[in-house]
Protein backbone atom coordinates (compact mmCIF):
# COMPACT_ATOMS: atom_id res chain seq x y z
CA UNK A 1 0.00 0.00 0.00
CA UNK A 2 1.09 3.50 -0.72
CA UNK A 3 0.86 4.90 2.79
CA UNK A 4 1.33 3.35 6.18
CA UNK A 5 -1.67 3.24 8.46
CA UNK A 6 -2.28 6.45 10.36
CA UNK A 7 -2.39 5.88 14.09
CA UNK A 8 -2.68 8.40 16.92
CA UNK A 9 -1.75 7.72 20.54
CA UNK A 10 -2.76 9.64 23.63
CA UNK A 11 0.76 10.89 24.40
CA UNK A 12 1.42 12.38 20.97
CA UNK A 13 -2.13 13.70 20.78
CA UNK A 14 -1.44 15.78 23.91
CA UNK A 15 1.87 17.00 22.52
CA UNK A 16 0.24 18.03 19.26
CA UNK A 17 -2.51 19.88 21.07
CA UNK A 18 0.00 21.81 23.15
CA UNK A 19 1.78 22.96 19.98
CA UNK A 20 -1.37 24.05 18.16
CA UNK A 21 -2.84 25.69 21.27
CA UNK A 22 0.31 27.78 21.51
CA UNK A 23 0.14 28.56 17.79
CA UNK A 24 -3.45 29.69 18.26
CA UNK A 25 -2.32 32.22 20.88
CA UNK A 26 0.85 33.37 19.15
CA UNK A 27 -0.73 33.78 15.73
CA UNK A 28 -3.85 35.40 17.20
CA UNK A 29 -5.92 32.92 15.20
CA UNK A 30 -9.58 31.94 15.67
CA UNK A 31 -9.36 28.24 14.99
CA UNK A 32 -6.64 25.75 14.08
CA UNK A 33 -7.20 22.31 12.62
CA UNK A 34 -4.90 19.44 11.84
CA UNK A 35 -6.12 17.18 9.07
CA UNK A 36 -4.76 13.98 7.61
CA UNK A 37 -4.10 14.16 3.85
CA UNK A 38 -6.89 11.61 3.39
CA UNK A 39 -9.40 14.00 4.90
CA UNK A 40 -9.63 12.74 8.47
CA UNK A 41 -9.66 15.36 11.21
CA UNK A 42 -6.81 14.80 13.68
CA UNK A 43 -7.36 17.63 16.09
CA UNK A 44 -8.75 21.13 16.39
CA UNK A 45 -8.35 23.99 18.87
CA UNK A 46 -10.01 27.37 19.34
CA UNK A 47 -13.58 28.15 18.45
CA UNK A 48 -14.16 24.74 16.85
CA UNK A 49 -17.82 24.51 17.95
CA UNK A 50 -18.86 27.01 15.30
CA UNK A 51 -17.68 24.84 12.44
CA UNK A 52 -18.61 21.60 10.79
CA UNK A 53 -15.17 20.14 11.41
CA UNK A 54 -15.72 16.89 9.51
CA UNK A 55 -16.72 18.68 6.32
CA UNK A 56 -13.95 21.17 6.78
CA UNK A 57 -11.39 18.37 7.04
CA UNK A 58 -12.68 16.59 3.97
CA UNK A 59 -12.79 19.75 1.82
CA UNK A 60 -9.35 20.85 2.98
CA UNK A 61 -7.88 17.51 1.98
CA UNK A 62 -9.68 17.71 -1.37
CA UNK A 63 -8.30 21.20 -1.84
CA UNK A 64 -4.74 20.11 -1.05
CA UNK A 65 -5.11 17.09 -3.33
CA UNK A 66 -6.39 19.25 -6.20
CA UNK A 67 -3.63 21.84 -5.86
CA UNK A 68 -1.12 18.99 -5.50
CA UNK A 69 -2.37 17.69 -8.85
CA UNK A 70 -1.91 21.17 -10.33
CA UNK A 71 1.60 21.36 -8.92
CA UNK A 72 2.60 18.09 -10.55
CA UNK A 73 1.22 19.30 -13.89
CA UNK A 74 3.63 22.23 -13.88
CA UNK A 75 6.53 20.17 -12.56
CA UNK A 76 6.39 21.12 -8.88
CA UNK A 77 6.39 18.50 -6.12
CA UNK A 78 3.59 20.21 -4.23
CA UNK A 79 2.37 23.64 -3.21
CA UNK A 80 3.16 23.61 0.46
CA UNK A 81 1.16 26.72 1.37
CA UNK A 82 -2.31 27.83 0.29
CA UNK A 83 -3.90 31.08 1.32
CA UNK A 84 -7.59 31.95 0.94
CA UNK A 85 -8.62 35.51 1.60
CA UNK A 86 -12.20 36.29 2.54
CA UNK A 87 -14.02 39.49 3.46
CA UNK A 88 -13.67 38.83 7.17
CA UNK A 89 -11.96 35.51 7.67
CA UNK A 90 -8.96 33.99 5.98
CA UNK A 91 -7.56 30.50 5.74
CA UNK A 92 -3.88 29.65 5.80
CA UNK A 93 -3.35 26.02 4.80
CA UNK A 94 0.04 24.36 4.87
CA UNK A 95 1.48 20.88 4.61
CA UNK A 96 3.44 19.64 7.62
CA UNK A 97 6.03 16.92 7.26
CA UNK A 98 4.66 15.96 3.85
CA UNK A 99 1.72 14.16 5.39
CA UNK A 100 -0.48 16.34 7.58
CA UNK A 101 -2.38 19.52 6.77
CA UNK A 102 -2.37 22.49 9.15
CA UNK A 103 -5.32 24.86 8.77
CA UNK A 104 -5.28 28.27 10.47
CA UNK A 105 -8.38 30.42 10.39
CA UNK A 106 -7.81 34.07 11.26
CA UNK A 107 -9.39 37.51 10.83
CA UNK A 108 -8.22 41.13 10.87
CA UNK A 109 -6.92 40.80 14.43
CA UNK A 110 -4.00 38.91 12.93
CA UNK A 111 -2.12 39.14 9.64
CA UNK A 112 -0.84 36.84 6.96
CA UNK A 113 2.76 37.70 7.86
CA UNK A 114 2.30 36.86 11.51
CA UNK A 115 0.49 33.61 10.72
CA UNK A 116 3.16 32.53 8.26
CA UNK A 117 5.92 33.25 10.73
CA UNK A 118 4.30 31.35 13.60
CA UNK A 119 3.17 28.47 11.41
CA UNK A 120 6.72 27.94 10.24
CA UNK A 121 7.99 27.54 13.78
CA UNK A 122 5.17 25.23 14.85
CA UNK A 123 5.46 23.13 11.69
CA UNK A 124 8.95 21.97 12.65
CA UNK A 125 7.73 20.90 16.07
CA UNK A 126 4.67 19.15 14.66
CA UNK A 127 6.78 17.48 12.03
CA UNK A 128 9.03 15.89 14.63
CA UNK A 129 6.04 14.71 16.69
CA UNK A 130 4.57 13.03 13.61
CA UNK A 131 7.91 11.43 12.80
CA UNK A 132 8.02 10.05 16.32
CA UNK A 133 4.45 8.84 15.99
CA UNK A 134 5.15 7.02 12.77
CA UNK A 135 8.23 5.36 14.22
CA UNK A 136 6.31 4.32 17.32
CA UNK A 137 3.57 2.72 15.22
CA UNK A 138 6.15 0.91 13.10
CA UNK A 139 8.03 -0.34 16.15
CA UNK A 140 4.87 -1.62 17.73
CA UNK A 141 3.99 -3.45 14.57
CA UNK A 142 7.46 -4.96 14.23
CA UNK A 143 7.46 -6.17 17.81
CA UNK A 144 3.99 -7.50 17.25
CA UNK A 145 2.75 -5.67 20.31
CA UNK A 146 0.15 -3.70 18.45
CA UNK A 147 -2.68 -2.95 20.83
CA UNK A 148 -5.00 -2.80 17.88
CA UNK A 149 -8.56 -2.81 19.14
CA UNK A 150 -9.99 -4.72 16.20
CA UNK A 151 -7.77 -7.75 16.31
CA UNK A 152 -10.30 -9.70 18.31
CA UNK A 153 -13.57 -8.47 16.95
CA UNK A 154 -16.08 -11.10 16.02
CA UNK A 155 -18.61 -11.25 13.22
CA UNK A 156 -21.25 -10.58 15.85
CA UNK A 157 -19.57 -7.30 16.81
CA UNK A 158 -19.70 -6.23 13.19
CA UNK A 159 -23.29 -7.36 12.69
CA UNK A 160 -24.35 -5.49 15.81
CA UNK A 161 -23.28 -2.23 14.20
CA UNK A 162 -26.02 -2.66 11.65
CA UNK A 163 -28.78 -3.91 13.84
CA UNK B 1 -6.15 4.17 4.70
CA UNK B 2 -8.06 3.98 7.94
CA UNK B 3 -7.12 6.33 10.73
CA UNK B 4 -7.06 4.92 14.25
CA UNK B 5 -7.13 7.50 16.99
CA UNK B 6 -6.41 6.00 20.41
CA UNK B 7 -6.71 9.41 22.02
CA UNK B 8 -10.32 10.00 21.01
CA UNK B 9 -11.02 6.26 20.61
CA UNK B 10 -12.15 6.55 17.03
CA UNK B 11 -11.57 4.66 13.86
CA UNK B 12 -12.19 6.34 10.50
CA UNK B 13 -12.52 4.57 7.18
CA UNK B 14 -12.99 5.83 3.63
CA UNK B 15 -15.41 4.27 1.14
CA UNK B 16 -15.41 5.41 -2.50
CA UNK B 17 -18.36 4.93 -4.86
CA UNK B 18 -17.03 4.54 -8.40
CA UNK B 19 -18.79 4.09 -11.73
CA UNK B 20 -19.65 5.70 -15.07
CA UNK B 21 -21.40 9.05 -15.40
CA UNK B 22 -25.08 9.09 -14.34
CA UNK B 23 -24.95 5.55 -12.93
CA UNK B 24 -26.33 6.70 -9.56
CA UNK B 25 -23.37 7.16 -7.22
CA UNK B 26 -24.64 10.46 -5.87
CA UNK B 27 -28.18 9.05 -5.65
CA UNK B 28 -26.82 6.22 -3.45
CA UNK B 29 -25.33 8.75 -1.04
CA UNK B 30 -28.45 10.92 -1.10
CA UNK B 31 -30.59 7.95 -0.14
CA UNK B 32 -28.25 6.99 2.70
CA UNK B 33 -28.31 10.61 3.86
CA UNK B 34 -32.12 10.78 3.81
CA UNK B 35 -32.60 7.55 5.71
CA UNK B 36 -29.97 7.97 8.39
CA UNK B 37 -30.81 9.32 11.84
CA UNK B 38 -29.57 12.91 12.29
CA UNK B 39 -27.22 12.00 15.14
CA UNK B 40 -25.47 9.38 13.01
CA UNK B 41 -24.66 11.55 10.04
CA UNK B 42 -22.84 14.75 9.22
CA UNK B 43 -23.57 17.21 6.49
CA UNK B 44 -23.59 15.89 2.93
CA UNK B 45 -21.36 17.92 0.67
CA UNK B 46 -21.76 17.89 -3.10
CA UNK B 47 -19.27 19.69 -5.28
CA UNK B 48 -21.37 19.70 -8.43
CA UNK B 49 -21.95 21.76 -11.56
CA UNK B 50 -25.06 23.88 -12.05
CA UNK B 51 -26.69 20.93 -13.79
CA UNK B 52 -26.05 18.74 -10.75
CA UNK B 53 -23.30 16.69 -12.30
CA UNK B 54 -20.60 15.83 -9.79
CA UNK B 55 -17.59 18.06 -10.39
CA UNK B 56 -15.16 16.92 -7.74
CA UNK B 57 -16.84 14.69 -5.16
CA UNK B 58 -19.79 14.12 -2.85
CA UNK B 59 -18.98 13.51 0.77
CA UNK B 60 -21.07 12.00 3.56
CA UNK B 61 -19.70 11.18 7.01
CA UNK B 62 -21.52 8.42 8.92
CA UNK B 63 -21.10 7.21 12.48
CA UNK B 64 -22.09 3.60 12.71
CA UNK B 65 -21.70 2.98 16.41
CA UNK B 66 -19.09 1.45 18.67
CA UNK B 67 -16.99 -1.67 18.45
CA UNK B 68 -15.00 -2.55 21.53
CA UNK B 69 -15.25 1.00 22.80
CA UNK B 70 -14.10 2.54 19.53
CA UNK B 71 -16.40 4.85 17.60
CA UNK B 72 -16.61 3.61 14.04
CA UNK B 73 -16.92 6.29 11.40
CA UNK B 74 -17.20 5.86 7.68
CA UNK B 75 -16.56 8.62 5.19
CA UNK B 76 -18.47 8.03 1.96
CA UNK B 77 -17.16 9.65 -1.20
CA UNK B 78 -18.30 9.54 -4.81
CA UNK B 79 -16.11 10.32 -7.79
CA UNK B 80 -17.18 12.38 -10.81
CA UNK B 81 -18.18 9.75 -13.35
CA UNK B 82 -17.68 11.66 -16.57
CA UNK B 83 -14.66 10.45 -18.50
CA UNK B 84 -12.82 13.78 -18.66
CA UNK B 85 -12.68 14.17 -14.87
CA UNK B 86 -10.06 11.47 -14.53
CA UNK B 87 -7.53 13.64 -12.69
CA UNK B 88 -10.11 14.29 -9.95
CA UNK B 89 -11.04 10.62 -9.70
CA UNK B 90 -7.42 9.69 -9.01
CA UNK B 91 -7.26 12.17 -6.14
CA UNK B 92 -10.38 10.84 -4.46
CA UNK B 93 -9.07 7.28 -4.48
CA UNK B 94 -6.17 8.33 -2.26
CA UNK B 95 -6.36 6.62 1.09
CA UNK B 96 -9.36 4.49 0.15
CA UNK B 97 -10.32 1.55 2.39
CA UNK B 98 -13.08 0.06 0.27
CA UNK B 99 -14.67 0.54 -3.14
CA UNK B 100 -18.25 0.20 -4.36
CA UNK B 101 -18.56 -0.06 -8.13
CA UNK B 102 -21.98 1.19 -9.20
CA UNK B 103 -22.89 -0.21 -12.61
CA UNK B 104 -25.68 1.21 -14.78
CA UNK B 105 -27.89 -1.72 -15.82
CA UNK B 106 -29.16 -0.14 -19.03
CA UNK B 107 -28.00 -2.05 -22.05
CA UNK B 108 -26.64 1.05 -23.79
CA UNK B 109 -24.37 1.78 -20.82
CA UNK B 110 -22.50 -1.53 -20.75
CA UNK B 111 -19.49 -0.10 -22.61
CA UNK B 112 -19.39 2.85 -20.22
CA UNK B 113 -19.47 0.40 -17.29
CA UNK B 114 -16.59 -1.63 -18.67
CA UNK B 115 -14.54 1.47 -19.40
CA UNK B 116 -15.14 2.83 -15.91
CA UNK B 117 -14.18 -0.47 -14.28
CA UNK B 118 -10.94 -0.56 -16.29
CA UNK B 119 -10.32 3.00 -15.26
CA UNK B 120 -10.88 2.09 -11.60
CA UNK B 121 -8.38 -0.74 -11.79
CA UNK B 122 -5.83 1.46 -13.54
CA UNK B 123 -6.20 4.41 -11.18
CA UNK B 124 -5.95 2.19 -8.11
CA UNK B 125 -2.82 0.61 -9.46
CA UNK B 126 -1.29 4.03 -9.95
CA UNK B 127 -1.80 4.65 -6.23
CA UNK B 128 -0.29 1.31 -5.30
CA UNK B 129 -3.57 -0.56 -4.69
CA UNK B 130 -4.82 -3.78 -6.21
CA UNK B 131 -8.60 -3.97 -6.67
CA UNK B 132 -8.50 -7.72 -6.05
CA UNK B 133 -7.01 -7.15 -2.61
CA UNK B 134 -9.24 -4.28 -1.53
CA UNK B 135 -12.65 -4.63 0.10
CA UNK B 136 -14.83 -4.33 -2.97
CA UNK B 137 -18.55 -4.64 -3.75
CA UNK B 138 -20.41 -4.39 -7.07
CA UNK B 139 -23.87 -2.85 -7.30
CA UNK B 140 -26.05 -3.29 -10.38
CA UNK B 141 -28.15 -0.14 -10.26
CA UNK B 142 -31.32 0.87 -12.13
CA UNK B 143 -32.76 -2.66 -12.09
CA UNK B 144 -36.22 -1.13 -12.38
CA UNK B 145 -35.65 0.16 -15.91
CA UNK B 146 -37.15 -1.79 -18.82
CA UNK B 147 -33.84 -1.75 -20.70
CA UNK B 148 -31.95 -3.37 -17.80
CA UNK B 149 -29.62 -6.13 -18.96
CA UNK B 150 -29.84 -9.64 -17.52
CA UNK B 151 -27.69 -9.97 -14.38
CA UNK B 152 -25.76 -12.95 -15.79
CA UNK B 153 -24.51 -10.88 -18.71
CA UNK B 154 -23.51 -7.98 -16.49
CA UNK B 155 -21.78 -10.32 -14.08
CA UNK B 156 -19.72 -11.81 -16.89
CA UNK B 157 -18.41 -8.38 -17.91
CA UNK B 158 -18.27 -6.56 -14.61
CA UNK B 159 -17.75 -9.11 -11.88
CA UNK B 160 -15.46 -11.84 -13.22
CA UNK B 161 -13.84 -12.29 -9.78
CA UNK B 162 -17.20 -12.97 -8.13
CA UNK B 163 -17.11 -10.39 -5.38
CA UNK B 164 -20.21 -9.58 -3.32
CA UNK B 165 -22.84 -8.01 -5.57
CA UNK B 166 -26.25 -6.41 -5.14
CA UNK B 167 -29.10 -5.43 -7.40
CA UNK B 168 -30.33 -1.95 -6.68
CA UNK B 169 -32.61 0.90 -7.52
CA UNK B 170 -30.96 3.86 -5.82
CA UNK B 171 -33.87 6.23 -6.38
CA UNK B 172 -36.20 4.06 -4.30
CA UNK B 173 -33.39 2.85 -2.04
CA UNK B 174 -33.59 -0.80 -2.91
CA UNK B 175 -30.18 -2.41 -2.40
CA UNK B 176 -28.55 0.81 -1.19
CA UNK B 177 -28.10 -0.08 2.47
CA UNK B 178 -27.34 -3.70 1.63
CA UNK B 179 -24.42 -2.45 -0.49
CA UNK B 180 -23.20 -0.08 2.21
CA UNK B 181 -23.41 -2.70 4.93
CA UNK B 182 -21.53 -5.20 2.81
CA UNK B 183 -18.64 -2.87 2.06
CA UNK B 184 -18.45 -1.63 5.67
CA UNK B 185 -18.33 -5.20 6.87
CA UNK B 186 -15.60 -6.15 4.40
CA UNK B 187 -13.52 -3.17 5.53
CA UNK B 188 -13.85 -4.10 9.20
CA UNK B 189 -12.93 -7.71 8.45
CA UNK B 190 -9.96 -6.47 6.45
CA UNK B 191 -8.86 -4.27 9.36
CA UNK B 192 -9.10 -7.23 11.68
CA UNK B 193 -7.04 -9.41 9.35
CA UNK B 194 -4.44 -6.74 8.72
CA UNK B 195 -3.26 -6.63 12.31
Amino acid sequence: MSNPQMVMYEEEFQEINIVIERLLQEANAKVIFLVDKNGQLISGVGDTERFDTTSLASLTAGNIAATGGLAKLIGEKEFSILFHEGEKDNLHISIVGGRVILVVLFDSRSSLGLVRLRVKKSSDELSSIFDKLLKKAEDKEKRGTSDFPFAEITDDDIDNLFS
Amino acid sequence: MSFINYASREINCKIVYYGPGLCGKTTNLQYVYQKTAPDAKGKMISLATETERTLFFDFLPLALGEIRGFKTRFHLYTVPGQVFYDASRKLILKGVDGVVFVADSQEERIDANIESLDNLRFNLKEQGYDLDKLPYVVQYNKRDLPSAMPIEEMRRDLNPTNVVEYEACATTGEGVFETLKAIAKLILIDLKKGK
